[in-house]
């Protein structure tokens, strides 16, 4: 319950880590809200030499209107989302699922940056970006580069996001008006999801699940099939077509892709896709 | 005008509320040292070496501590278990379950002692696991191999043949009470100061003071006139801090063996492992009867999983014997139990221990019977109940139940319910094949309270300014027994709740204890304080009457303000201040309670679930319940009771279970991963107000602590089973998980094969 020991480092601007990450390499961890970090080093299953905390940043801390597109700070908590105004209007699937991220503790301090970042699947807001099309701006020592979320999840706890780089910004395009649903179904209210789905119906239908593979993915067969004319029921019947889900505690992987596809057919009835 | 039965508000809260408590991890001792444990990692093994060389060398270690240090015997199970059952210190030649300490690591600081903990190398030689007490029973995978057996102890049938002669039904099943964690707030906790002149002082998280401090005389031979133990504000216990463990009682050892004062505070991780775990039973139920509702037979087989080392809850059964018959009177009855080892951490007892046992497995049992012969589950239950004029009544294994009323419970339960809307509903929804289908789950029970423990010491003191100094053997970990203790000698005295203090929890102030355990609180402490009081009251009568030089049978004295004075003379009174002052000895009496037996606290509930029969998720909607303990002193203190009973009932019916894969290894070890039910999981809980006083006290009170999750937990899934009955399903297992409750639809939703 205690980690190994570390050094620390408070970065003071987006310059700055990216020195401290230059600096020590493989060795060293962006620390931003901690909720994914920290529990994992208390059981010592990450021991970083060096932390470089981030999370006070202002910098990288606002929701704005970015033209056709809201551009959000990577260190934005989770919080954040849920309350602003411009989401709520313009892509309102974020601020719902971040409001259905852990507890009040949990989403006063985690961001979203870190929730991308991680790269976890049983995460909730990597599948809203996926179904959002998000696309993500990396910086390093080569500068800023734009990641599509659709190349942005690499591997499990793998993401684009290289050892001397950070995550800075988040560009969601606006849907305002969209039809859209985030299905969370967990055992208690406040757990992570056993699956999830976000889903999104602009024209064209962006649907992605939590909790299905190693990966945060999209449901590409459901997609491809409702581009094909397949009603929701008989799109959400591949749901868990290409998927290798894991099993748990909670599910094996039978249910859970019997859930996968109960929840996209609920999700997409309720986007009106 | 009495103050017993008012909602009198918790004198603790404003501490708890505002500053906060004071646990052993708050407590500022000066120059402790932390001590870590360093734990199996494995569920059974042989220990071939320990290496801690590296672990001396680690910054700020001052001792390593391995099992060969320890020169005091292993901790000896019940006379009645084979001795060699033992349970070590720190483990030495054979490991027994993930979390068995090992070696403990005394360091400056506590974050030492886990860089250090890694540092410890142990060589295991892995031997296989037994997990389930079933597979345990036969006996392949032994773990005391001088024992010969996997058998703690056991209670044989009475060997009836036509046990089931006559019945025109009988059904049979196999129920599983799954293992649960009590997950107290705060773990276990335990700081040791010996000061220069050889007295010990111990602050245990702990539901007993003098109960660790007599562990402490017997397994760590010290002499009693030596140890001071203080159980200082703790977080929770739900019974698992009723016994000591190896941890706590080492602390005051390796505190004498380094020679500075030691401090010993677990992590949530450990706790998962090491404080105890609760129920555990695997049941056969047997029920027979008429076609027309009347049971005739019912027979109970328990496998109980002890975990790796009996203890208290390899001694559960006899609890569960005790209730066996629950709220019915059955011609023929019979029960018979095995306790048995396995790897697991042992079985202690947890919030009911054995009585919800005992109930789920009746409830379950007429439900089954109900369902079997098409008769609702209500009108089984009221052919069968003991009628109320049967008390007292001897049951078919010779438990007296005091008082009871299970007629009027189910009736006030069912009508605030509103059963038969309820079902109405039910019927429309399968009608109309919703999604969402809703069941209905009944549960009556009677349980036993303040059983096995009957003593109880309470001492008051006047004092010289007219306030009332209270001693108490109990030891409150959350309750509010500073309230009600005081409100009954406030009631006694004619004082002012205010005035009065209550001492607990510290063996130097308070001559004897028992401590909180089995709901016996104010049945057995509150009556020792009252009749203490009443002491004094006499006492003082005569104090009075010398002063005003009247007949001590002329004295009146008057509640409300608490004086004495002559009859028909009230202006001319004495005041608790005058009396303390001319009483030679002061005013002070002790009562060293002793017999007057349990009590048996019944009640009914009604439990209403909805299904998603898609993904099997279940929501409680409702839960109403009627709660009898007899007469209540504090309704507010008593809901309380009631509402975290039926929460914990309900996590085990919905959410809770400890889990273990096939080689033993806990894989439930966090509160993300154990499912521990939180507020956001439950229903506003509708209870309804019932009191039958029982005549085995002054009070007329009953226990509370432990009835809601006796009752809750077999209501809930009795409901769980009922959502789904449309389908011709008879059982659901607990946890009701989604998956489990999905599984349970898919297999009856199957078109029959051949
Ligand atoms: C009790 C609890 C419940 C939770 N429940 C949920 C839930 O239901 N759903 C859910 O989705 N999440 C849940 N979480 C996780 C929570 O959302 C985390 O806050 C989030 O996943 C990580 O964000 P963070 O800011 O805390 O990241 P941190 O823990 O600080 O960092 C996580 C990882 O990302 C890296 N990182 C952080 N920021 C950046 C950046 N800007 N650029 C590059 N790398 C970066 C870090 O180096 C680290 O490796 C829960 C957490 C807890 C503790």
């Amino acid at each position: 319950m205690i980690p190994a020991p570390f050094d620390f480092v408070r970065a003071s601007s987006v310059d700055d880590a990216l020195a401290a990450l230059a600096e020590h390499g493989d060795e060293a961890k962006l620390l931003a809200g901690g909720h994914s970090l920290l529990p994992l080093m208390k059981l010592r299953l990450a021991t970083p030499a060096v932390l470089v905390d981030v999370g006070h940043l202002g910098e990288l801390s606002y929701v704005e209107d970015g033209g056709d597109h809201a551009a959000i700070g990577a260190l934005t908590r989770h919080r954040a989302l849920e309350t602003s105004d411009l989401l709520r209007r313009e892509a309102p699937i974020l601020p719902a699922a971040a409001a259905t991220v852990g507890d009040p503790q949990v989403r006063h301090r985690g961001t979203l940056g870190g929730s991308l970042a991680h790269g976890d699947p049983a995460s909730d807001l990597p599948a809203v970006a996926l179904a959002l099309r998000a696309t993500m701006v990396v910086r390093g020592p080569q500068g800023e580069r734009e990641v599509p979320a659709d190349e942005f999840f690499r591997g499990f706890l793998e993401t684009a996001v290289g050892p001397d780089e950070m995550l800075t910004e988040v560009r969601v395009p606006k849907v305002a008006g969209a039809g859209w649903a985030f299905e969370k179904f967990t055992r208690r209210s406040q757990d992570w999801a056993i699956v999830g789905v976000a889903a999104v119906h602009n024209g064209s239908t962006g649907v992605a699940l939590v909790n299905m593979g190693p990966v945060p993915l999209r449901a590409t067969a459901v997609q491809a099939a409702l581009a094909a004319g397949a009603t929701a029921a008989d799109a959400a019947a591949v749901a868990d077509e290409g998927m290798d889900p894991s099993a748990d505690l909670h599910a094996d992987a039978d249910y859970r892709r019997h859930l996968a596809r109960v929840l996209v057919r609920r999700a997409l009835e309720r986007a009106g896709a | 005008m009495s103050i017993l039965g008012n909602r009198v508000l918790r004198r603790e809260d404003p501490k708890f509320l505002t500053t906060g408590g004071t646990y052993v991890d708050d407590l500022p001792i000066e120059g402790a040292l932390w001590v870590t444990y360093v734990r199996s990692t494995m569920a059974h093994a042989r220990l071939l070496g320990i290496d801690v060389s590296e672990a001396r060398q680690a910054p700020g270690v001052v001792d390593v501590i391995t099992g060969a240090d320890v020169d005091l015997a292993p901790l000896a199970p019940f006379p009645f278990i084979p001795q060699t059952m033992a349970w070590p210190w720190l483990a030495t030649e054979t490991v027994r379950f993930v979390g068995e300490p090992i070696v403990a690591i005394v360091t400056e600081d506590r974050y030492q002692g886990e860089d250090a903990a890694e540092l410890v190398f142990v060589d295991y030689e892995p031997l296989p696991a037994v997990i389930d007490p079933v597979e345990a029973l036969q006996g392949d995978v032994v773990l005391f191999p001088e024992a010969g057996t996997n058998v703690a102890t056991g209670q044989p049938a009475a060997g009836a043949t036509d046990l089931f002669e006559g019945c025109e039904v009988v059904v049979r099943r196999r129920i599983v009470n799954q293992r649960v964690a009590p997950c107290p707030l705060e773990g276990r906790a335990a700081a040791a100061v010996w000061s220069d002149d050889g007295r010990l002082t111990m602050w245990s998280s702990s539901q007993s003071a003098h109960g660790t401090r007599d562990e402490l005389v017997n397994r760590v031979g010290l002499d009693p006139e030596t140890v001071r133990v203080i159980a200082p504000d703790v977080g929770g216990g739900f019974g698992a801090k009723v016994a000591n463990y190896p941890e706590d009682l080492l602390v005051p050892w390796i505190a004498r063996r380094v020679g500075r004062p030691v401090k010993w505070v677990e992590s949530r991780s450990e706790s998962m492992v090491g404080l105890g775990h609760g129920r555990g039973q695997v049941q056969d139920i047997e029920i027979g009867g008429t076609r027309d509702g009347r049971v005739l037979a019912y027979r109970l087989s328990v496998v109980q999983n002890a975990g790796a080392y009996p203890r208290i809850g390899s001694a559960l059964p006899m609890m569960t014997r005790m209730m066996v018959d629950g709220v019915y009177s059955i011609p023929r009855v019979e029960f018979a139990s095995t306790s048995v080892v396995t790897n697991m951490t042992p079985t202690v007892a947890y919030r009911g221990a054995g009585r919800p046992e005992a109930t789920a497995a009746i409830e379950r049992a007429i439900d089954l019977f109900a369902a079997e012969i098409g008769m609702g589950p209500a009108d089984v239950r009221r052919r069968n109940f003991i009628p109320k004029d049967a008390f007292p009544y001897t049951t078919s294994v010779g438990t007296v139940y005091d008082s009871g009323d299970y007629d009027r419970a189910l009736d006030l339960v069912l009508e605030a319910a509103d059963y038969e809307a309820l079902r109405k509903e039910q019927e429309q929804r399968r009608e109309r094949g919703d999604v969402v289908q809703l069941g209905i789950g009944l549960c009556v029970y009677v349980e036993i309270t303040a059983a096995g423990t009957n003593g109880e010491w309470g001492a008051v003191e006047v004092l010289p300014d007219g306030r009332i100094k209270v001693r108490t053997g109990v030891s409150p970990h959350g309750q509010g027994h500073v309230t009600s203790i005081s409100m009954i000698a406030a009631e006694r005295l004619g004082v002012a709740v205010d005035d009065v203090e209550v001492v607990y929890g510290d063996t130097d102030e308070v001559l004897k204890g028992v401590g909180t355990v089995a709901s016996r609180s104010i049945q057995k402490g509150g009556v020792a304080v009252h009749r203490a009081a009443g002491e004094v009251l006499e006492q003082a009568k005569k104090v009075a009457a010398d002063l005003l030089e009247a007949n001590p049978d002329d004295m009146v004295f008057d509640p409300v303000g608490g004086r004495f004075h002559v009859a028909g003379t009230p202006a001319l009174a004495k005041t608790w201040s005058d009396l303390a002052a001319a009483a030679p000895g002061g005013l002070t009496a002790a009562v060293d309670l002793e017999g007057g037996g349990p009590t048996f606290p019944f009640g009914a509930h009604v439990a209403v679930v909805e299904v998603d029969m898609e993904t099997g998720k279940v929501w409680l909607r409702r839960l109403v319940a009627v709660d009898d303990a007899g007469r209540i002193l504090n309704p507010m203190l008593a809901e309380g009771q009631v509402h975290g009973g039926l929460a914990q009932g309900v996590a085990q019916a919905l959410f809770e279970e400890v889990r273990h894969d096939e080689d033993g290894n806990p894989v439930t070890t966090n509160l993300a991963d154990y499912a521990f039910i939180s507020a956001a999981e439950l229903p506003s809980f509708e209870t309804i107000h019932m009191e039958t006083p029982t005549p085995v006290n002054e009070l007329g009170a009953k226990g509370i602590g432990e009835s809601g999750t006796i009752g809750a937990t077999p209501a809930v899934q009795n409901a769980v089973v009922d959502a789904l009955a449309h389908l011709g399903v008879r059982h659901v297992p607990m946890p009701a998980t989604p998956q489990t409750v999905w599984r349970v639809i898919i297999e009856a939703s199957a078109p029959a094969t051949g």
